[in-house]
């Protein structure tokens, strides 16, 4: 069964939490995690990695860049289940 | 100018405690941090080595979530020891470009190699974790340990098998010397439990197999010895010029007063049965110290519990003290320890100042029979050092002929 937004949110932030510590209430749709979050670049390449086998989707790697917000992810994400 | 150096600040976490008190505390009352390893692979690999020394507390009930993820445990161990040596010496004040670490390890982040290799083969090149390379790289401790305390005058890592530690802190007394630098945090790290390092010492015949007894396994000097035991965990030492340390008003543990580093030439593994090259570290650690062989009481001994090793290590002490030798007391703590390879050196150097700023060296645990080969004195309970100025030695030596020796002297 295909998971809603909120739920895709929800098992986002946690694995945000877990790679760079950051509070799960902090990830927010309209946040930036580059700008908003300061997630570096190889957080952001193991973050997808663990959405990937989280929410068995496939992210393909020229689309990463485009994921700029948390809501470019989760809505990538919930669509792409 | 030669500038004189001071210890200011002790850090560890090893198999007898999480800290360096539990563990300086466990090793005067005697304690072995050898135990039998209950992990799964142990039987799946049908491992002829099932035992080992693993730390007595786990790196992921100190430190943070994202921490544990994106170090090795090596670099775990190493954060872990090095934050308690910065703390210990009051967390001083040092212009980062003065500040430098010399942090060692003797294979690197073994786990996360192998851990990686193990999800290329199940799952393919996808799933290799970004981080793979920084957290497996030799100098990935003592990295960590730089940008936690903003350290940029210069991050260092010795590599010389279980000599490496003990390179580390002879290397810090030279940046000390140079004058551009007025703190460095020396020590070292090891994290390789797992089933293919313990394979491969195993066969080259390193290890002790004696799973029946794991606490007694260790046992240097003694004519049952039969290999090292493998430990884990990691030393840190803060090391700064005493014009430093006395500025800041800095408790000081012990005079770092010599550090030398010789080569064998020899043969990959086997010791030189001489001693020539292990010798002449120790001749000129004394050197640099100004030291005379009659002024040192206590030496804290390489004793990895191999037969051939103990021997070498003998035979270049006799070489170096002759018949003082039978009035220095030795103490031989991977007994009670194990050995902790890169990281053995930076530990055995904390027991080392831990003897002279205590004036107590440590116990050697199983010392039942010992060779008549080996006919030195052997610290066997808690042993009360003389008063005055006192001079200790610490030997670490390693795979590919490396010696390296540490000399310290009495402060309080």
């Amino acid at each position: 069964m295909a998971l809603s937004q909120a739920e895709v949110l929800t098992g986002l932030a946690e694995i945000v939490n877990e790679e760079t510590g950051i509070d799960t209430t902090q990830v927010q749709m309209e946040k930036s995690f580059v700008d908003d979050l300061d997630i570096d670049s190889i957080s952001m390449l193991t973050i997808v990695m663990n959405a990937e086998e989280k929410f068995g989707v496939t992210i393909p790697e020229e689309k990463v860049a485009d994921l700029k917000t948390v809501a470019d992810a989760v809505n990538f994400i919930t669509e792409a289940q | 100018m030669t500038r004189k150096i001071v210890v200011t600040g002790l850090g560890a976490t090893t198999p007898l405690g999480g800290d360096v008190e539990t563990t300086w505390r466990a090793l005067l009352a005697g304690e072995s941090g050898i135990s039998t390893l209950e992990q799964e692979w142990v039987e799946r690999h049908q491992l002829p080595v099932k035992f080992a020394g693993q730390a007595k507390v786990k790196a992921k009930d100190i430190l943070s979530v994202p921490e544990t993820k994106r170090l090795d445990p090596a670099s775990q161990f190493a954060l872990i020891a090095a934050r308690e040596a910065w703390a210990d010496a009051g967390t001083p004040e040092v212009a980062p470009e003065r500040l430098a670490v010399e942090f060692a390890t003797g294979i690197g982040g073994v786990w996360t190699l192998l851990d990686a290799y193990d999800t290329l083969n199940a799952s393919g090149p996808r799933r290799v974790l970004p981080m793979t390379v920084p957290m497996l790289m030799a100098n990935g401790p003592a990295a960590a340990i730089g940008m936690d305390i903003a350290a940029r005058g210069g991050v260092r890592t010795a590599v010389s098998a279980c000599a490496s530690s003990t390179e580390a802190i002879a290397n810090a007394i030279a940046r000390l010397q140079s004058g551009a630098i007025d703190i460095v945090v020396a020590g070292g790290c090891e994290a390789a439990i797992h089933p293919l390092p313990i394979a491969a010492f195993a066969s080259m015949h390193a290890l002790s197999r004696n799973n029946e007894n794991p606490t007694g396994a260790s046992r240097p000097y003694d004519t049952a010895r039969d290999g090292f035991v493998m430990g884990e965990g990691a030393g840190a030492l803060v090391i700064e010029t005493e014009e430093h340390a006395l500025a800041r008003g800095a408790k000081i543990y012990a005079y770092l007063v010599g550090g030398s580093v010789t080569s064998d030439a020899h043969h990959i593994t086997a010791p030189d049965p001489e001693g020539t090259g292990a010798a002449r570290a120790m001749i000129e650690a004394l050197d640099q110290a100004g030291a005379k062989i009659e002024d040192v009481v206590h030496i804290n001994a390489h004793a990895t519990s191999t037969p051939v090793g103990d021997i070498a290590e003998y035979t270049a002490l006799k070489r170096v003290f002759g018949d003082h030798l039978n009035k220095i007391c030795v103490s031989a703590t991977k007994s009670s320890t194990g050995h902790l390879l890169g990281g053995a050196g930076a530990i055995e150097a904390i027991f080392t100042v831990l003897a002279l700023y205590e004036r107590t060296a440590p116990p050697t645990l199983n010392l039942q029979n010992q060779d008549p080969e080996i006919p030195i004195d052997v610290v066997t309970s808690p042993r009360k050092l003389p008063e005055g100025e006192i001079l200790a030695i610490s030997n670490s030596f390693g795979f590919g002929g490396h010696n390296a020796v540490v000399a310290f002297r009495s402060a309080n």
